[in-house]
């Protein structure tokens, strides 16, 4: 019973990181929205490894932390640059790359 | 009674030796004379008339030379085998040529004739600031004759044909700033095509059918083929030769082709290029003596040619075009000679030279005519020439005493012959023919005296401002000479040195002395409606005063004859209109179906993709949504799959 307890919780704090990156507009918010995303994933991998009796979820969990920091540092970078020529962190604003 | 008969006797043909051997040299003078005339530029503008004349006389005096070789060889048939042309898989053409006694009469005519009109066109162009350019293309066109009799294969023949396709459309255009010469030169070299068309599909024909197209190889086996393939290559050749000579139905092109100068109209369109299709059928004889029908239909086309020619000559007051129809008439006399079979060949061919004389002579003497009357063509506006121009008058009338018949000159010898040669057919066709050419030298005497009364005899009706005055000695000299050949060229021919005896070798031996009808008959009826020509142009024209203005008010007959028996109306009716309307039908089906397909899926593509690209709104959240999206679809499916 408690699997169930650990998927839910994942599926809502996924659900909640979605829905943040579709409708918020601050890159930062969003970008925390990813965050979220990721680790509730990270906690899916987790509750199935213990589940399981195995460490192959929770070595997955790590490599997912060290990509997602590595990605943290890129994307903080982008959203600073963007920031820097166009004053403004909205997703909204930087939409030249179209049609 | 016997028919003339003549077995074509297929003569020894001996390598060339000595001066013979040489005899390429005849085509090189004036072709060397024409690249250093055009490639040399102004430079050559002070001497190249004189360069240009040269090349053609040493031409001239080498084809004598080599004439009297030739008359020394065995067989009078020698073979000049110069380079491989063309070897290419089956296909192995040697340049190569064959100077036989046929080829050897073309020579002198082409030279002879060819160097008095050089002569005569210094004074002529003299004061023509393109007088150099006119000199090299004269030496082309003369070079490109020679290569077009000398040569010894179909092949050869072709590329001299369309080498004075190119000369005689280059030299009629050759005042080309005159939109008239430029129409009559493209309309001319068009003409021309249709006809080459012909000649090209003859020589794909044999060389399909027979595997070479050598004089030699072609006349050899030419009898082992069918016979529908033998009349489909003689009326293809007849096509090429009804082209190239102005025969009907391609007739209309010659007479404008007098937009050229005089010079031009006196070499190439009336004394030698035009009659190219008459050596063309000549030389072809061994093809036409397999093929009786094709042989009919070079008679009716010289007969029905000879007739149009001739009511066309009778309406035109343009001295130039009167000589024009007059030559498109006389060349359907020397095809209906050929097209007699061995009794006309000789005939035809002795009409031939003797033509070639007069005629030359006689669009000389119209040239000087012009070069009196401030280059005005209308006969209208003549009239009382023969006191101002004595010269020009006692040539001009000795070529036109030799060209309708008049006893003892040039045309009564070779146009009996051929009335003779078609009654010797002994049927009633034969004298069907013998009644058209004897209707036609009528005519012949009624224009060409109309010409005469008009142009030397009456009142003066010059232009004001125009002063005749006798041209220089430079164009009258040659216009001498060709006179002394009028009034010997058909004695000599016929009678002196018979030109059958020459051309035995090629055409055989002439069996037969005795004619259906006496030559003396004949030579007394043609002669009686000569001079009821002369009368009829007399009461016609000389007896009244010319009206300066033609008169409008005239019968159909002659409305018919002044639009030379509607040729034109026919032809742009017949052939121009559909072919515009082809035309027009094929841009329209190019414009909407063919490209309108192409840019009806260029321009749905190009739209669709536009519209697609909207999609692209450049908002990160809407393509983050499309990934969730689709993320979900995968996911889903793949739960469907495996659960399911």
């Amino acid at each position: 019973m408690t699997l169930t307890y650990y998927l839910v919780l994942a599926a809502i704090l996924f659900t909640i990181g979605a829905v943040g990156v579709l409708v918020r507009r601050n890159a930062i918010v969003v970008f925390m929205c990813i965050e979220l995303m990721l680790n509730s994933v990270n906690l899916t991998l987790v509750t199935f490894a213990r589940a399981t009796g195995t460490v192959d979820g929770q070595i997955m969990a790590f490599f997912v932390m060290v990509v997602a920091a590595a990605e943290v540092v890129v994307g903080l970078a982008i959203i600073m640059s963007i920031y820097r020529t166009r004053r403004s962190a909205s997703v909204d604003d930087a939409n030249l790359l179209k049609y | 009674m016997e028919i003339i008969s003549a077995e074509v006797l297929p003569s020894e043909v001996v390598p060339a030796e000595g001066l013979l051997g040489a005899s390429w040299l005849l085509i090189a003078l004036p072709l060397a004379g024409a690249a250093v005339l055009l490639l040399g530029g102004r430079r050559t503008d002070r001497w190249g008339h004189l360069l240009g004349t040269a090349t053609v006389v040493g031409a001239f005096l080498l084809a004598v030379l080599c004439t009297f070789s030739l008359a020394d060889v065995e067989g009078r048939s020698v073979d000049v085998d110069l380079f491989t042309f063309i070897s290419t898989g089956q296909l192995d053409v040697r340049a190569g040529l064959l100077y036989d006694p046929l080829s050897a009469v073309f020579v002198l005519l082409i030279t002879g004739v060819g160097s008095l009109i050089h002569v005569y066109s210094i004074g002529y162009m003299a004061h023509d600031p393109a007088r150099r350019r006119f000199f090299a293309y004269l030496n082309l066109f003369v070079a490109a004759m020679l290569l077009l009799v000398l040569g010894n294969s179909f092949v050869a023949l072709y590329v001299g044909w369309e080498g004075v396709g190119l000369a005689s459309y280059l030299l009629i255009a050759f005042w080309y700033t005159r939109p008239g010469a430029a129409t009559a030169a493209k309309k001319a070299f068009i003409m021309n095509r249709v006809g080459d068309v012909g000649l090209a599909l003859a020589i794909f024909v044999m060389f399909a059918q027979l595997g070479t197209t050598s004089y030699e190889g072609v006349f050899g086996t030419v009898g082992t083929l069918a016979g529908g393939t033998i009349t489909a290559i003689g009326l293809l050749l007849l096509l090429g030769a009804c082209g190239k000579s102005g025969q009907f139905p391609l007739q209309a092109w010659l007479p404008d082709a007098m937009e050229g100068p005089t010079p031009v109209s006196a070499l190439i369109h009336a004394a030698t290029m035009v009659t190219a299709g008459v050596y063309l059928i000549a030389r072809s004889a061994p093809i036409y003596d397999e093929t009786p029908t094709a042989r009919t239909v070079v008679l009716a086309v010289g007969a029905v040619t000879l007739l149009i020619g001739a009511i066309a000559g009778c309406a035109f007051d343009d001295i130039k075009k009167v000589l024009a129809y007059s030559t498109v008439s006389q060349i359907g006399y020397m095809f209906l000679a050929v097209g007699l079979g061995p009794a006309g060949y000789v005939a035809g061919l002795a009409h031939l030279l003797a033509h070639g004389f007069f005629k030359a002579g006689l669009f000389l003497g119209a040239g000087s005519v012009m070069h009196a009357m401030d280059d005005s063509v209308d006969m209208r506006r003549y009239g009382g020439l023969a006191r101002k121009l004595p010269i020009t008058f006692a040539t001009f009338g000795l070529g036109y005493l030799a060209l309708i018949g008049f006893p003892f000159l040039s045309g009564f010898y070779t146009k009996d012959a051929i009335i003779e040669a078609a009654l010797d057919r002994d049927d009633a066709w034969g004298w069907v023919l013998a009644g058209v050419a004897v209707l036609g030298a009528g005519l012949t005497a009624f224009y060409m005296t109309r010409l005469m009364l008009m142009t030397f005899f009456g009142r003066a009706r010059w232009a004001d401002g125009v002063h005749p005055h006798e041209s220089p000695t430079v164009m009258t000299a040659p216009m001498v000479v060709l006179s002394l050949g009028s009034i010997g060229a058909g004695f000599l021919l016929v009678k002196a040195f018979p030109l059958s005896d020459w051309l035995e070798p090629v055409f055989g031996e002439e069996h037969s002395a005795e004619h259906v009808v006496a030559p003396l008959t004949v030579g007394l009826v043609v002669t009686g409606v000569m001079l009821l020509g002369v009368l009829a142009a007399w009461l016609f024209v000389g007896r009244r005063e010319v009206p300066v203005t033609a008169p409008v008010r005239v019968s159909p007959v002659t409305r018919a004859a002044r639009n030379a028996l509607y040729a034109d109306t026919i032809n742009e009716s017949l052939l121009m209109r559909p072919g515009q309307w082809l035309t027009r039908a094929l841009v329209w089906v190019d414009n909407r179906g063919v490209d309108g397909a192409v840019n009806g899926l260029a321009a749905g593509l190009g739209g669709s993709s536009s519209r697609l690209g909207r999609t692209q709104t450049g908002f990160v959240r809407t393509y983050a949504l499309g990934m969730l999206g689709g993320a979900v679809l995968v996911a889903g499916a793949l739960l469907a799959v495996t659960s399911g």
